[in-house]
């Protein structure tokens, strides 16, 4: 549904997008990762014909964004940043101006309006001034525009920014849904919601993409990624990662917390494996001590974001 | 036509947006105000002792549009662009110049209705005599078309900036150069000091040598032609200005 070839947006001297490429189909929902200031939000507005890009190719159901961009911009619903809308408008008049513009009229207008008030629980506010709401409210009016007609694609921009924890679960569940007909892009800082909501991911960093793939697949980008973690009763920490550091496949061992009655340690494998294999031959290694806990390790999102994205002097610093 | 359809939607909301603000109503009371006074009073209507409202009620009209319109119109991009609406505007399914056109009609018949409620004056000079009803309506439609061309530029300037009052002084400026090339104290400084065919080129520009046919009933088509292009011009511009920032 969506192809992004070559990207790029140059800012005066600056290059806010640098070549970027990446492909959406129906049923996916991409999650757009990356820090503040990467090329998120510049590439979801070239995506939507908001602003033309320097060079590159987007189609949107087969349309080039930037050739024709009626027939694109039909098949998109946005949701902006900071999720504007007019303020001087009542949600529910918003809501029938958006209808409006984007061609449904009689019966099909009202039943549109009817069914996001429902699906973004507005009822409430239904004839107050935009201007009066809350920020969560008027964050759920911007996105209720933004699928009014229904569309095949979805651009949402920080969709869960502002929100509280209540919101941000029901909106999760309604992208979530969606997501299983339409093609999704949200992008968010929240690494969890990654997790909850996305079939797919993509880092973005100073204007390249630096990862993509799903959830699971970043995750054992992370050195933590298959690491097993042993709490031994009874035992030094020494003693234990000495014994661990025998064990053929272990990287390298770190002393988690140790007090007087128990220590944890930790051994990285050289290379991830996902059947066991690692586990039990640590296992082994530590048999006839008093082992109270052994689990191996799931990859962090968190990590394998900061290990990515982090300029290369905090890195060095973090060292 | 979807394009005619698109327009009028932006032309609806746009209206319904300055009714539900009380910038409306007041806009509209100043203006009637500020008209009644003048006429009656510094224009010396009741002691001119003629039915005719050509020197005491339509010679103030490019003075009171100077400031009253870049007020009405100060706001059509600039509170799009503060708010950011402008990124959902124009990432609807319509073109940006079916935006602009939708937002300028809006404005335009906001004044249009402004000035159909000055009405009483023109009853109240039908009733004290017998005026030309001709050569009135033919000031009123020229007085809306320059209205327009107010508006146009106040759209122009209000596109260049997300500050409404950087955006007011902006187009004040535009509108007081294109008085100002037709007033007489400036026409008669130029004559003195300028060719004959450069002060016939600058006066040209004026918006009072072009209103000036319309209040004497002419419906002359090249006036009506100027400030039609005075608009198109300026709206022309509000397009190259809106793209050249989504550009970057």
């Amino acid at each position: 549904m969506i192809k992004v070839e070559n990207l790029c947006k140059v800012f005066g001297t600056k290059r806010a997008v640098d070549g970027i490429n990446f492909s959406v189909e129906r049923g996916e929902v991409l999650g757009f990762l990356g820090p503040n200031g990467a090329g998120k939000s510049t590439s979801m507005r070239m995506i939507t014909g908001f602003i033309p890009p320097t060079s590159g190719r987007i189609t949107v159901g087969g349309h080039d964004v930037v050739a024709e961009p009626i027939a694109a911009k039909r098949l998109i619903g946005y949701l902006p940043e900071n999720a504007p809308a007019y303020t001087d408008m009542t949600v529910y008049g918003f809501l029938n101006f958006a209808a409006e513009i984007r061609g449904l009229s009689g019966d099909d207008r009202k039943q549109a309006v009817h069914r996001v008030v429902e699906l973004c629980f507005l009822e409430n506010v239904l004839h107050q001034s935009v201007e009066t709401l809350s920020k969560g409210y008027r964050h759920r009016t911007c996105f209720a525009q933004s699928i009014i007609h229904d569309p095949e694609v979805l651009i949402l921009d920080e969709p869960t920014d502002g929100l509280d924890p209540n919101q941000k679960h029901e909106v999760r569940q309604i992208i979530r849904r969606m997501g299983e007909k339409k093609a999704i892009i949200f992008s968010t800082h929240i690494l969890e919601e990654v997790d909850a909501v996305c079939s797919r991911a993509i880092i973005i960093d100073r204007g390249h993409v630096v990862a993509n793939g799903t959830p699971a697949e970043l995750r054992q980008k992370s050195e933590l990624a298959g690491a097993v973690t042993v709490r031994v009763s009874g035992t030094a920490g020494n003693a234990i990662a000495s014994k661990m550091n025998n064990v053929s496949g272990v990287k390298r061992t770190s002393i988690i917390k140790e007090d007087g009655k128990s220590a944890t340690v930790r051994a990285f494998p050289k290379a991830a494996g996902t059947n066991g294999d690692f586990a039990r031959a640590i296992a082994q290694a530590l048999t006839g001590l008093n082992i109270e806990e052994l689990h191996t390790e799931e990859g962090r999102l968190d990590e394998v974001f900061r290990s990515i994205t982090m300029p290369d002097t905090a890195k060095e610093a973090a060292k | 036509m979807s394009a005619n359809r698109n327009i009028k939607t932006i032309t609806k909301r746009e209206l319904a947006a300055y009714f539900t603000s009380p910038v409306a109503y007041v806009f509209i009371v100043i203006f009637l105000l500020l008209s009644g006074f003048f006429t009656f009073y510094i224009g010396n209507f009741f002691e001119r002792g003629e039915a005719s409202l050509v020197r005491p009620f339509f010679d103030w009209h490019p003075w009171f549009y100077l400031f009253l319109v870049p007020a009405a119109g100060m706001r059509l991009w600039a509170e799009e662009r503060r708010v950011g609406t402008i990124e959902l505007l124009l990432t609807m399914p319509i073109t940006a110049w079916q935006a602009i056109v939708g937002k300028f009609l809006a404005s335009w018949l906001f004044l249009g209705v402004a000035l159909v409620l000055t009405f009483p004056v023109v009853i109240t000079v039908n009733y004290l005599g017998s005026p030309d009803n001709g050569v009135i309506f033919a000031g009123y439609v020229g007085s809306w078309l320059m209205a327009g061309a107010y508006l146009a530029i106040a759209s122009l300037t209000s596109a260049m900036t997300r500050n409404q009052v950087v955006s007011f002084i902006l187009s004040v400026m535009g509108c007081l150069f294109l008085i100002l090339c037709g007033f007489p104290p400036v026409i008669n400084f130029l004559e003195g000091v300028a060719s004959r065919g450069l002060v016939d080129f600058v006066t040209a520009f004026s918006f009072i040598t072009h209103f000036e046919g319309f209040q004497k009933g002419v419906l002359d088509s090249r006036d009506v032609i100027f400030f039609l292009s005075v608009i198109g011009f300026a709206l022309f511009g509000t397009g190259v200005i809106l793209r050249s920032h989504r550009a970057g």
